[in-house]
């Protein structure tokens, strides 16, 4: 009986679909986030644990939720869409890396070396999904008398610690969403999927066919954003 | 009038210099913080500035090889000319370029760990490749007037003996074995420099993202855009700077290259006017967007003051009436040098200030989380800076080596 409790509770099979995922080599596993917008209600938790998490800047964003308004006054509605980076598999902000410091790793994720990167930021301008932006070293204390320690944290992503007091890099670099691979590797879901109230959210494996993600994937009512780019997303929206 | 022009733009270089220092320190001690690009509109001023001093630069290098490869008679005292305003062109687009990175301390990575996969990774082997001819053809193009004011007083003989690196052999030979170097030089250039020019339109033409971009016709528009712009820089440099400013050689010659001009501008309107209508017509919406921001966005003036009045018509006018006035060519010139900033913040921003996706606008704000961008002060006042060092660099240049001047040697 509290198997069968524990197997209700989608974020614990989504766990486990994870754990079964990094069993298997890196190069057979297949990172999809599918993001039901009929359970969002853009509350923006997912944005701002998201910030929380990679201890982003002010001006670095990798998850914002995008509000649009359907129909006139007095017949509104609102739709919300939360957009990570897509992790496209063919990614058109990879081939114009001129100095190869941003790739797509054997699991999908694609991937940004901070101290490879000059902050040309051609590939912000190649991204078809704004996923990318810019760290230019701004601060939330700026002007006010006293330095926050919250400003000084380290942060973790690509499973190194970036410490933001010696102003190097990530500063002065482009920065996305990595689907919170240093989470993943230690068997932990992104943090925007732990966030979501509505869980509409969904994280894991595609090549496994019994996660969650697998079948959610399959349905018809999948779509991703820009097809027509042909950058092959491995975000699916349901709607 | 030629003394007076000269002396204008001698004060309007040391006074930006002197200004534009600020920018500079700016963007030494604040950095990208002090920009108003950022992550929706990553590329701004600077980069913009970059594409229309490397036109300028493609521009007069290709004037250039009016003279050396194809050996029109009638522009061969503007040889060197044309190649040192190149130089500097190239020297102001590079030290822009640098300083727009977000880390230009590894710039060598360029080099090193080249992705030629990257239009931009190619850009990087381009430039070298270019900067080494241009030295070596101005080198092979001064050699016989180096020599020739190796004995004048003070530093301009000092440096004009140190500069002909001891080869002093101005024989008719050895001229004619410089004129055919010359030669193979500019022939190589021809390709390089339709390359690295056409090549930083293709940077931009690649770009599948940005509909505003991506089309066959931007390098080309590219191409004809720095011939345009790199001639009518070089028309104004030869009006007012020689070479024997006064003589009705020197009126020929600018009358000349007015009439090159004036063929190049049309062009370029032509293709212009291709680009636009075109897109316009069928109205898909992000390029459309980036299309109505031109034309009649919170900056239309650029377009429709600075490009098409100042930067076409009056030209156009001045070169149609008053084709045969060297004030007057040169004044045209000057305009459409200038103005064609204009067109190049015209290419870069439309496209990146329209939003991607439907409410990314509002979603999440922050420093640089914007799509409205114009230029900050310390933007304007950095391309003010390199501009007038590169306008400095060609002054003292001009006085110091023998660009114009050219002594039969005996």
């Amino acid at each position: 009986m509290p198997d069968l409790l524990e197997k209700q509770n989608v974020f614990v099979q989504m766990q486990e679909d994870i754990k079964r995922a990094l069993q298997k080599p890196v190069d057979e596993r297949r990172w999809v986030m599918v993001i039901d917008l009929r359970k969002c209600v853009g509350c923006s938790a997912c944005t701002i644990s998201c910030v929380a998490e990679n201890k982003l800047p002010p001006g670095v964003v990798y998850r914002p939720v995008l509000e649009s308004e359907i129909g006139t006054y007095p017949n509104v509605t609102r739709r919300f869409m939360p957009r990570p980076c897509m992790q496209c598999d063919e990614p058109p902000c990879v081939p114009v890396c001129p100095v190869h410091a941003t790739w797509k790793r054997p699991d999908g994720i694609v991937a940004i070396d901070y101290e490879q990167c000059i902050g040309c930021r051609y590939c912000i301008t190649a991204c078809p999904y704004s996923a990318r932006t810019f760290d230019t070293g701004h601060t939330y204390d700026e002007g006010t008398p006293e330095q926050m320690v919250y400003e000084l944290l380290t942060n973790f992503e690509y499973g190194q610690g970036w410490d933001r007091e010696s102003e190097g890099s990530p500063i002065g670099n482009v920065r996305k969403c990595h689907f919170c691979l240093h989470r993943l590797e230690e068997g932990e879901l992104p943090a925007c999927v732990t966030t979501c109230m509505g869980v509409a959210n969904y994280f894991g494996d595609a090549n496994d066919p019994d996660s969650i993600v697998a079948k959610l994937i399959s349905r018809p009512n999948v779509i991703r954003l820009k097809e027509e780019m042909g950058t092959e997303p491995k975000v699916y929206y349901l709607v | 009038m030629s003394k007076t022009v000269q002396r204008i733009v001698w004060v309007a270089a040391i006074v930006g210099f002197v200004v534009g220092l600020y920018g500079l320190w700016l963007r030494v001690s604040v950095g990208h913080q002090a920009a108003n690009y950022g992550s929706y509109v990553p590329w701004g001023l600077w980069v913009a500035g970059y594409i229309y001093c490397i036109g300028l630069s493609a521009g007069a290098f290709l004037m250039s090889t009016l003279v050396y490869v194809f050996r029109i008679e009638r522009l061969k005292s503007i040889g060197k000319l044309s190649l040192f305003t190149a130089l500097v062109s190239l020297f102001a687009a590079l030290f822009m370029i640098w300083l727009d990175l977000g880390h230009p301390e590894r710039a060598y990575k360029l080099v090193l760990n080249t992705n030629f996969r990257s239009i931009m990774g190619w850009m990087i082997w381009l430039y070298a490749a270019y900067f080494i001819l241009l030295l070596v053809e101005l080198w092979f193009a001064m050699r016989a007037d180096l020599v020739a004011c190796s004995d004048d007083a003070g530093l301009r003989g000092k440096l004009c003996r140190f500069l002909s690196f001891g080869k002093t052999d101005t024989s008719e030979a050895a001229r004619t074995a410089d004129a055919n170097i010359l030669r193979v030089l500019g022939a190589i250039g021809v390709p390089l420099a339709v390359a690295f020019h056409g090549g930083v339109g293709a940077l931009f033409g690649v770009v599948g993202a940005r509909p505003y971009w991506n089309s066959g016709l931007t390098p080309i528009m590219f191409l004809v855009g720095a011939l345009a712009s790199g001639g009518a820089l070089l028309t104004f440099v030869v009006a007012f700077w020689g070479p024997k400013v006064g003589s009705e050689e020197h009126r020929k010659v600018v009358v000349f290259l007015g009439q090159i001009v004036l063929g190049l501008l049309l062009f370029d309107l032509l293709l212009e006017w291709a680009e636009y209508s075109i897109s316009l017509y069928s109205a898909v919406p992000a390029e459309a967007e980036s299309l109505r921001l031109v034309l009649f966005g919170d900056y239309w003036w650029v377009f429709w003051i600075v490009h098409l009045l100042i930067g076409a018509v009056v030209p156009i006018l001045l070169l149609v009436f008053r084709g045969r006035s060297v004030g007057a060519v040169g004044l045209a010139g000057a305009l459409i040098a200038i103005t064609f900033l204009s067109v190049r913040l015209n290419i870069v921003l439309p496209a990146l200030a329209v939003e991607e996706l439907e409410g990314l606008r509002t979603a999440f704000t922050g420093p640089g989380l914007t799509f409205a961008y114009s230029p900050s002060l310390m933007e304007w006042l950095f391309f003010i800076w390199t501009i007038s060092l590169a306008g400095l660099g060609f002054l003292i240049g001009y006085k110091l080596l023998p660009i114009v001047r050219t002594k039969e040697v005996a």
